[in-house]
């Protein structure tokens, strides 16, 4: 097992230089120049050699990215260009919103997904797994940004549940977690009945049968256990999309997070937040797929084999 | 008779794939069911078991009666008390049957922990102890592992032993030797007829192998495309086949000195269920088969000897 992980960390460092050369190239390669922003309209040209100078953008493509990957392994994420801040304490600031939102987002889809998923596998071809895949299906067409602007306008604007938005208490969380939970959910829930009714078609199932062994325990102890490995499979790769999907939802919501820097970065063309921010988008992804790695392995001795 | 198949017919919607099966097994005794594939053998299995339906079928005629229970009629939930504990299954491919992540050890465990009431402590020393007689070496290694990390004919071991462990009187084996080697089936089978002997269970062996039939069967039904075509005490009936059927399959068996080129297959194959023939259904394949084969089903008749027969034209002509 411990060589199984060690392996698996060596591996995501080739996939860390490349994700790095990708998110710089094409900051750099977009159209739109930082210093506009800077420079007050009608600047004389020295002005901007100067600023271009200081911010180090008038050196070589390949200079500015050893510099800039150099500073990010020892943990200076540059400065932002429109607020002079540190990016690092930028980021340190929002990412706890966005991290928040999305483990209780992936906590939410995770529980209501298999929950959806394993009634509508007992339930089979009747009509409650008519009704939850109807829903399922429904839920994971709307996009969310669309769906929360439905939330707030049903329960924050006409009931008056929850607030409208903000980053203040539990219930200005319900309605952002419900709105980036609900796809999870849907995705969820499809993967586990299939993969329930999968897993209770398989050989050994019907040896557990043989064995007098009673249906509940069978679904409970065998095949749920067996129907979660491609869960699994799914909510791994499932981690960096919420966080992504945050971005828009944090901004529909207008709660402080990675989402909401992003944005905010990208119109202003703030380049070293923007690259810090997709940096912590693409580790989520990563990171989150290792995540699913190790479970599947701990969950399925066969993995560990083949992975040793 | 622990038990006994009484004019069995087993329907899956509106097919009716298994009709009029009859055949019974004593205690100490093996009875082979043989067939190839198509012939309703594993069908059978299921219906003894009480599992039909788990794939979607139900018994829509005759009785199974073990022990003097009648196990068509019961309940699900009471059936639940038979299976594991007083007859056992032991399944067709070993490489499948077992969870591939759990270990085997826990597997046999829940055996004595569900049916016998043992603590986890009691259970496991049980399964060792049961391993051990199984000649299994290591038996408490082999607890720890997990089911790809051991041979087919291990993994068969352990299957076998999943079936003793609920200490049952009937062991239902369909096909337990088909997934392995040449080798390991013998081992497998010498091993079953030994457990029949010595702790006086009864087994149905399911086959399509007449070599594994003729090594430890005591009885052989022969069943073809869901009917029984012949049904007699072992030796007699590989000494007389009388059904042109039984015939055919012991023409499959190699033996020793024969020369290349004349161990025989037999043309054609078992007809599906929904082409199930008019009149004895072997008849397109019959070397014997008359006008009358085509129009009229041979009926099951009593031998006077032991055992059934149904065939207009059967072989040696001892008919009756």
């Amino acid at each position: 097992m411990i060589t199984y992980l060690t392996r698996r960390l060596l591996l995501l460092i080739p996939v860390f230089v490349a994700v790095s050369v990708v998110i710089f190239l094409i900051l750099h390669l977009i159209p739109g120049d930082p210093l506009d922003n800077l420079l007050r309209v009608g600047s004389s040209p020295e002005k901007r050699a100067e600023m271009s100078a200081r911010y180090g953008l008038d050196r070589p493509l390949v200079v500015q990215y050893g510099i800039w990957l150099g500073n990010l392994l020892q943990g200076d994420l540059g400065t932002s260009i429109a607020s002079r801040r540190p990016v690092a304490s930028l980021i340190g600031q929002a990412l706890p919103h966005s991290l928040l939102l999305g483990a209780l987002a992936l906590a939410f889809s995770t529980l209501a997904g298999v929950a959806l998923g394993v009634a509508a596998a007992i339930w089979r071809d009747r009509w409650a797994d008519r009704l939850i895949m109807g829903g399922v299906l429904l839920g994971s067409t709307l996009p969310s940004f669309w769906m929360g602007l439905l939330f707030i306008l049903a329960f924050s604007v006409q009931l008056g549940w929850f607030p409208v938005s903000g980053a203040r208490g539990w219930e200005s969380l319900v309605l952002p977690v419900l709105t980036i939970g609900l796809g999870g959910t849907a995705l969820v829930a499809r993967v586990a009945r299939v993969a329930m009714i999968d897993a209770a078609e398989r050989d050994f199932v019907l040896l557990l049968h043989a064995k007098g062994m009673p249906p509940g325990r069978i679904r409970l102890n065998h095949v749920l256990r067996h129907a979660m490995i491609p869960v699994v499979t799914i909510l791994s790769l499932r981690i960096g999309w919420i966080l992504g999907g945050a971005v828009t939802v944090e901004y529909v919501f207008a709660r402080p997070g990675l989402g909401t820097t992003l944005i905010k970065a990208l119109s202003q063309h703030d380049y070293p937040v923007v690259q810090a921010c997709l940096l912590m988008l693409a580790m989520a992804v990563m990171l989150g797929t290792l995540l699913g790695d190790v479970v599947q392995a701990l969950m399925d001795p066969r993995v560990r084999r083949e992975a040793a | 008779m622990l038990l006994s198949v009484e004019d069995l017919s087993v329907h899956i919607g509106v097919i009716n794939p298994l009709s009029d099966l009859s055949f019974g097994v004593d205690r100490g005794q093996i009875l082979g069911l043989v067939g190839e594939s198509g012939s309703g053998k594993s069908l059978t299995a299921m219906a003894v078991m009480g599992l039909l339906p788990l794939i979607g079928g139900r018994i829509s005629a005759g009785r199974i009666l073990f022990d003097g229970t009648d196990l068509a009629k019961l309940p699900e939930a009471a059936l639940r008390g038979y299976r594991g504990r007083r007859i056992a299954l032991v399944t067709q491919n070993p490489m499948t049957a077992l969870d591939p992540v759990v270990r085997v050890g826990r597997q046999v465990d829940v055996m004595g922990r569900m049916h016998l009431g043992l603590s986890a402590d009691e259970a496991r020393r049980r399964t060792i102890e049961l391993l051990t007689r199984l000649r299994i070496p290591e038996a408490q290694a082999v607890c720890e592992a997990y089911p790809h990390q051991l041979s087919g004919g291990m993994k068969q071991r352990i299957v076998i032993a999943i079936a003793l462990a609920g200490e049952p009187d009937l062991i239902v084996a369909d096909e337990p030797t088909t997934a392995l080697d040449v080798t390991v089936q013998a081992q497998i089978i010498h091993l079953l007829g030994e457990l029949v002997r010595d702790r006086g269970l009864g087994m149905l062996l399911i086959t399509h192998d007449m070599g594994v039939v003729a090594q430890v069967c005591d009885q052989v039904a022969v069943l073809y495309a869901g009917r029984l075509a012949e049904s007699r005490p072992a030796e007699a009936l590989f000494e007389h086949p009388l059904h042109p059927y039984t015939s055919a399959l012991i023409g499959c068996i190699p033996r020793d000195g024969m020369a290349p080129g004349s161990l025989h297959g037999i043309a054609g194959a078992v007809p599906s269920v929904a082409r199930y023939p008019a009149g004895c259904r072997f008849h397109p394949r019959c070397p014997r088969a008359g006008e009358i084969c085509a129009r009229q089903t041979p009926e099951l008749t009593e031998l006077t000897g032991a055992g059934r027969l149904a065939c207009h034209f059967p072989l040696e002509g001892t008919h009756g």
